[in-house]
């Protein structure tokens, strides 16, 4: 190397003393004027939206949030002003959103999983009191009328609900989750609807019916027990509520009823005597009562169980079915002086290159019972998505039909790499042909193929398109829809579980989730076990 | 097999019958053509439906043949008029190049440090690559949907029904088996060349995005093309996060134009399915070579 130094030897260097060596290697921080104007206008960049983003949290109050958002700036300013940390600016934008959006999710579904989290126990206990009284607030007699303009803090859809009133004598007042005050410069109709608020966003019609659930349960407090509340949705009343919070006992008195909801803190929720609840719960940690329950309890552990042998049998057989498939194509086209071959290899891969969203919708309308094609074509009348086993079948060949392409490009490619002299040798040497690709040809293919049928069987174990397309994981049996269906994955009975029940079930999900993980985990150590014996066995 | 070759070889050529010379053919190729010709109708038929569905002029799905029984745009016409297709297809091109682009520089960018530089945590961050690699985000989906309730009252631009926020969530998969797989082509490019770069005074930065970028396009094509196509069938996440109608994407809107009406709609739908597929199959021409080459091992198509 020194040799190829086109410098004269004994030449003086820049005098400089030596640098010395940064944590980046041989990279030193030298900059181009380019170089150093984008720099500067991309941490002005990031400098905005880190603003952006503090504002609202400061508004908020949100204390951690802003120390939080501050710290991320900040780290990012260090790493990109210091000359030290050259393995980190190329680390740290993809690293940041890593955690943020995959690690992040990941630690909360394991701490949303030991909670009751789920609709009506979303909350504290101070909200779920809030909701009981306002939604008991009735009209009484000589009860103050108002008339009401809905408006929002913010935006119009997610901002907290603001009511607008003026009662009478046209004074107008503002009304949110704290109280009532008056409210000064604001225009008022001759109608007594407020036309313009400073700081307020009015709602139309059409946005307010967009929160009409939300209305349902809003009241602004105005004392003990008292509250007003929107009927319709351009006038309200304040009332009285009938269910009243006692902290003195921690329950809510029923005035009408007498019946006393005592509160339970470990279930979240109040309870009368009988074991009646009210329905607005709040957020419990219950430990691991959320795995116990598909663990221990007889319907919820069948149906657990009875998926995830499901979603293993799935995994499995289209993995296997798509490598079978995938290889017999690959070797039926493996013959030099084969005509037509690169058309057989166009039309053979042309499932894999539509669009796999489109196709699982595709088949599934083709399986459809009274007008899919199967039947008409077929002549047949099999009830292809209702029957288990007829569904079970319907999703593994819309599976093999997606997948097996890919299996035949990876099999070409593998089979091209094994000299053809080997299987040849075999056959001189007496080897039938069966002989010659189970004991030559199938072993060196394996070496090539093993990883790609690991990570094929792993994809397919949480295929959520695969199932949730075609079948939404039906089809059920009577005992409805949380006992599984017959071609539910873990993943797509997690899905319903959270976003598609009547009554959505953040905890069990989450719960659900972590055991995914788990299982996953245990299976991605065998198989790491798997490689490394084959690594040794290449040696 | 040892057998007919010495057949042949003692039996002058020229004295084959046609019927011999077939029965040859038969066995060395012709069986070939026959499978290839059942597998080949395995593989075409659905897509052979999908096209005489989208031509048929009736549109419905009882009405529609293996065959096209005539021919006519009616279908694409009410597709366009009906739903609001062309912002369908715009959201979905939107997530998927701007996925693909903004993944790929992520990718690049770690797949350079985790090639050429030697610090602190390297091995564990590797490693960690691989670990995250078998948790896939969507099995999360519950927290993240917790997490962006929340954080949409606070930042609405980021909320559901907002690209950025889903954009956001498929951005915290930049780094994946992807990287691997840039930091293992990255690796095949010898380290002279930006030794000798660095002779001549560049910067880290400009070894980068002058010496290594352009010499490693095709790893680049192949992690935006694979990116691409991923995002554009994604269901899960995106039936979550885009609920309003003219934030969904096509295949968002797809599903829901054939779950009301089975029956009806399906014409519209034939024609949305290929529109979806186009995309797809134009970038797959570009791929297949690299796939059977094994150079996209372990990242399977979804």
């Amino acid at each position: 190397m020194a040799a190829d130094n086109p410098r004269p030897a004994g030449t003086p260097t820049d005098g400089r003393p030596a640098r010395r060596p940064l944590p980046g290697g041989r990279f030193a921080a030298r900059g181009s004027l380019t170089g150093t104007l984008v720099k500067v206008a991309l941490l002005g960049l990031f400098t905005a939206l880190g603003i952006w983003a503090v504002l609202p949290l400061y508004v908020a109050g949100n204390w951690w949030g802003i120390a939080l958002t501050v710290a991320v700036v900040a780290l990012v300013y260090w790493v990109y002003l210091s000359g030290r940390t050259v393995p980190a600016k190329y680390l740290v934008p993809g690293v940041v959103l890593l955690m943020a959006f995959q690690i992040l999710p990941v630690l909360y579904t394991m701490s949303t999983s030991l909670t009751n989290m789920s609709d009506g126990h979303r909350g504290t206990k101070e909200q779920a009191v809030r909701s009981i009284e306002a939604f008991s607030v009735v009209r009484t007699d000589g009860s103050e009328e108002y008339t009401l303009t809905v408006a929002t803090k913010g935006d119009p859809e997610t901002g907290d609900l603001v009511f607008l009133l003026t009662d009478e004598e046209r004074q107008a007042y503002a009304g949110d989750a704290d109280g009532l005050e008056e409210l000064t410069g604001a225009t008022v109709e001759d109608t007594g609807k407020v036309s313009e608020a400073f700081g307020y966003t009015l709602l139309s019609p059409n946005e307010v019916n967009a929160r009409s659930d939300e209305l349902q349960e809003f009241a602004v407090p105005t004392g003990e027990g008292s509250g007003i509340r929107s009927s319709g949705l351009s006038s309200a009343f304040e009332g009285s509520a009938l269910r009243v919070y006692d902290a003195d006992c921690d329950c809510v008195e029923d005035r009408e009823t007498g019946t006393v909801y005592t509160a339970d803190d470990d279930r979240g929720a109040f309870y009368d005597e009988d074991g009646e609840r009210l329905a607005q719960g709040w957020q419990v940690g219950v430990g691991f009562d959320n795995f116990l329950r598909f663990l221990v309890d007889p319907t919820f552990a069948t149906a657990f169980f009875g998926t995830l042998v499901w979603n293993i049998a799935f995994a499995a057989s289209v993995t296997f079915l798509v490598f079978v498939l995938g290889l017999a194509v690959a070797m039926t086209l493996h013959a030099p002086r084969l005509r037509g071959k690169t058309a057989y290899r166009i039309l053979v891969v042309l499932p894999y290159a539509m669009s796999s969203l489109a196709m699982y919708l595709l088949w599934r309308d083709m399986f459809n019972a009274d007008f899919g094609l199967f039947n008409r074509m077929l002549g047949l009348e099999v009830d292809w998505l209702g029957d288990p086993w007829a569904a079970r079948a319907a999703v593994i060949l819309a599976n093999v039909w997606l997948g097996y392409p890919y299996m035949f490009l990876v099999a070409t490619g593998a089979l091209q790499a094994i000299p053809r002299e080997l299987s040849q040798a075999a056959r001189l040497d007496g080897a039938g042909p069966w002989q010659a690709f189970r004991y030559v040809t199938l072993p060196l293919l394996m070496v090539a193929m093993t990883p790609i049928l690991i990570s094929t069987f792993a994809f397919n174990f949480n295929n959520f398109n695969a199932v949730w397309l075609l079948t939404q994981g039906g089809p059920f049996t009577s005992d409805g829809t949380m006992a599984g269906g017959a071609t539910d994955l873990l993943i797509t009975y997690t899905y319903r579980l959270a976003f598609s029940e009547a009554t959505a079930q953040y905890g069990y999900a989450a719960a659900m989730s972590v055991m995914i993980f788990v299982i996953v985990s245990v299976m991605s150590v065998i198989s790491l076990r798997r490689s490394k014996a084959l690594q040794e066995v290449d040696r | 097999m040892t057998a007919d070759t010495v057949d042949t070889a003692v039996r002058p050529v020229h004295h084959r019958t046609t019927g011999t010379r077939f029965a040859l053919w038969a066995r060395r190729l012709g069986w070939r053509h026959a499978v290839m010709l059942v597998v080949v109708a395995f593989a075409v038929f659905p897509v052979l439906f999908v096209v005489s569905a989208a031509l048929n002029p009736v549109g419905t799905l009882s009405s529609s043949q293996l065959w096209p029984t005539g021919a006519s745009l009616d279908n694409a016409r009410a597709l366009f008029d009906n739903t609001p297709f062309a912002t369908w297809y715009t959201n979905s091109l939107f997530f998927a190049v701007t996925n693909a682009a903004v993944t790929v520089l992520l990718s690049a960018l770690a797949a350079y440090a985790f090639s050429r530089m030697r610090f602190k945590g390297r091995r564990v961050g590797l490693i960690g690559l691989l670990v995250i690699q078998m948790f896939p985000q969507f099995l999360a989906i519950v927290a993240i949907y917790l997490m962006f309730s929340d954080l949409g009252e606070l930042y609405p631009a980021i909320g559901f029904d907002t690209r950025w926020g889903l954009l956001l969530v498929y951005l915290g998969g930049a780094l994946s088996i992807n990287t691997w797989l840039m930091k293992g082509f990255f690796d095949t490019v010898p380290e002279e060349l930006d030794e000798s770069a660095q002779m001549d005074g560049a910067t880290h930065a400009q070894v980068f995005f002058r010496i290594m970028l352009p010499l490693v396009t095709p790893v680049l094509a192949i992690v935006a093309l694979l990116v691409f196509i991923n995002t554009i069938n994604e269901f899960l996440l995106a039936s979550v996060f885009l609920r309003d109608t003219e934030a969904q994407t096509l295949g968002l809107g797809l599903y829901q134009l054939v779950d009301s009406q089975r029956n009806a709609n399906f014409g519209m739908f034939a024609v949305g399915a290929i529109m979806l597929s186009l995309p797809t199959l134009a970038v797959f021409w570009f791929l297949q070579r690299y796939i059977s080459d094994g150079l996209t091992s372990g990242a399977v198509k979804g």
